[in-house]
């Protein structure tokens, strides 16, 4: 009973910050661009357009969904539902951090608690094959909206998107192998527990660093073949506009296109997540606490919180002068949340995790402002002379150091 | 639990496995096809075989049936059209079905009479550790042979896929 109570509490909170993420991912990305291409980006709904996704999820919602007559009617509504579907399902088993323990509490003379819980939802033993078994599958929910939709443009995305995630698979599987070999498990949070630990008191011990494999290599390709997997500049083929008008969902409209982006934007957390989790050691920090890791997240906060005052101070928009000291206060209460001893050994681990996936998000933001499209014969021989190759040498290496080294 | 979960998606197998022959559209029947493989996954999960359990959805229903559908897709397979069947054919086909299971009933009871009912949650040995280290000692020999035949097909895909090349 106590466990199906903690594990819906969970679940809901999950959920509702989860979803919050999706949307205001995209708002954090179109501001992204905006501001690498020296531009304001939303900034009309709301103060720096923050409401921005809410209206965009309220214009989704109240349009009309046109279903065109010549699409396959079941598959047509299957698909979407499947694409989000199998988007949202891995995070169940994905890990943040450590344990929570609340204490007994005194209520109404009753005893509640105490309470022990691990920051995620599901462990699973096989964790990495589960998140590889449901990305795989993935794929039909853009291949059926590509084929169902009776339309030239779509069946052609369809067709490259499933061309396209069937290659990038095997190189991605081959990387995401080799540290499975240097951390003995298939446990999601056995392998962030198996990369915890200093080399000569600072460096850590992470995937990337660790002896007697760095796995730097086998990062670098399973980023690549992550925007692939997830369809993002420079690999969105399926949806180029300017050769396929939108690609697999081209007949789309209100929420089943919203559903397709939702999924896009899923995707990304999740293969951002389990980067973090196999390369980046998840939720361990940078340096040891010993040299002071602990105070990296109030220190962010209070800067952030210092430089919205100054600039709330000395305005240089009008209506600055009330939006910033409010994000300032915002920004001041976070920083005392991190450094409030009570919850430091929760939040500590949380704020590390969540950063790391933050940097890896910025930096699929951040090749999207940057990089042009590949052309379609280039994105293959690119995943099958270059990148499949690569990875197969990476995992040999490994396991020659890995069985040899002592 | 386990009883209403294996009910619930052996159901399942058998209404997609008799779809994948009733579906007049190619997509249709590969679809139903995932069905079957996706059920028989969680069948072998409430084994115990997790392993198992996982490759066939990695292997089957994510790379064998996705090309499957993408060679139906590229070659826009439309709908069969059905021919009216045989006289033999309505007549024996049900019998033959019902005699084969039957045969096959028989045979697997003669083979092996001392089994025992399925329990589920008794097994242990489905882990990767297991698999790897059963692959790699006791049947070190049918795995290393497997590859070679795996081999022998890639070869022969590349060489029958070059012929036009020269």
């Amino acid at each position: 009973m106590e466990f199906l109570v903690i594990t819906l509490i969970k679940l809901a909170l999950i959920t509702f910050i989860f979803m919050t993420t999706l949307a205001y991912l995209q708002w954090v990305e179109r501001k992204v661009i905006a501001h690498v291409q020296v531009r304001m980006g939303p900034s009309r709904v709301g103060p720096h357009g923050l409401l921005q996704p809410l209206a965009d999820v309220i214009k989704l919602i109240t349009k009309e969904g046109v279903m065109p007559p010549h699409v396959n009617g079941g598959y047509y509504l299957l698909a979407p539902f499947l694409a989000v579907f199998m988007a949202l399902i891995s995070i169940s088993i994905i890990p943040f951090g450590g344990a929570i323990d609340i204490p007994a509490i005194q209520l109404a003379g009753k005893t509640f608690g105490p309470y022990h819980t691990m920051m995620e939802l599901a462990s699973v033993n096989m964790g990495v094959l589960m998140i590889l078994a449901v990305s795989s599958m993935g794929v039909y929910g853009i291949a059926l909206a590509g084929w169902s939709s009776n339309n030239k443009y779509a069946l052609l995305g369809g067709l490259r998107s499933s061309a396209q995630m069937i290659s990038y698979e095997l190189p991605m599987s081959l990387a995401i192998a080799s540290p499975l070999l240097t951390a003995g498990s298939l446990q999601l949070r056995g392998i962030a527990d198996s990369q915890a630990g200093f080399y000569l008191g600072f460096v850590p011990k992470w995937a990337i660093f660790q002896m007697p494999a760095p796995q730097i290599f086998a990062f670098i390709i399973f980023m690549i073949a992550a925007f692939a997997e997830t369809n993002r500049i420079p690999f969105d083929l399926p949806e180029a506009e300017n050769e396929l008008v939108a690609g697999f969902h081209v007949e789309y409209s209100s929420m089943t296109f919203a559903s397709f982006f939702m999924a896009e934007y899923a995707n990304m957390v999740t293969v951002c997540s389990v980067g973090t989790l196999l390369f980046l050691g998840g939720w361990q920090p940078l340096w040891p606490a010993a040299l002071g890791s602990n105070f990296v997240a109030p220190a962010i906060f209070l800067g952030a919180g210092l430089i919205c005052l100054y600039h709330g101070l000395n305005p240089a928009r009008p209506f600055d002068r009330y939006t910033l000291p409010v994000f300032a206060v915002v920004f001041f209460g976070l920083a005392g949340l991190m450094a409030f001893p009570p919850l430091v050994p929760v939040l500590t681990p949380l704020f590390w995790f969540l950063a790391k996936v933050g940097f890896l998000l910025f930096v699929f933001i951040w090749i999207r402002a940057t990089l042009p499209r590949f052309r379609y014969d280039q994105l293959m021989s690119f995943a099958w002379k270059f990148l499949f190759p690569a990875a197969l040498l990476n995992l040999l290496v490994t396991g020659f150091l890995v069985a040899l080294v002592p | 639990m386990d009883l209403f979960f294996f009910s619930l998606f052996a159901f399942i197998a058998l209404i997609c496995a008799v779809n994948v022959v009733l579906q007049k559209h190619p997509i249709s029947s590969a679809l139903s096809l995932v069905g079957v493989m996706a059920s028989l996954a969680v069948l072998y999960l409430l084994l115990g075989a997790e392993f198992v359990a996982m490759s066939q959805v990695i292997v089957y229903a994510g790379a064998v049936m996705v090309l499957f559908v993408f060679v139906i897709m590229l070659l826009n397979a439309g709908i069969e059209v059905h021919h009216g069947r045989s006289w033999m054919a309505k007549l024996l086909g049900f019998p033959a079905f019902l005699a084969i299971l039957g045969l096959l009933c028989f045979f697997v009871q003669r083979g092996f009479p001392n089994v025992g009912s399925v329990r589920f949650g008794d097994w242990e040995g489905g882990g990767a550790q297991q698999v790897g280290y059963a692959l790699f000692t006791e049947y070190l020999l049918p795995f290393e042979v497997t590859s070679v035949l795996i081999l022998i097909a890639i070869i022969g895909a590349i060489v029958l896929a070059r012929k036009e090349l020269d």
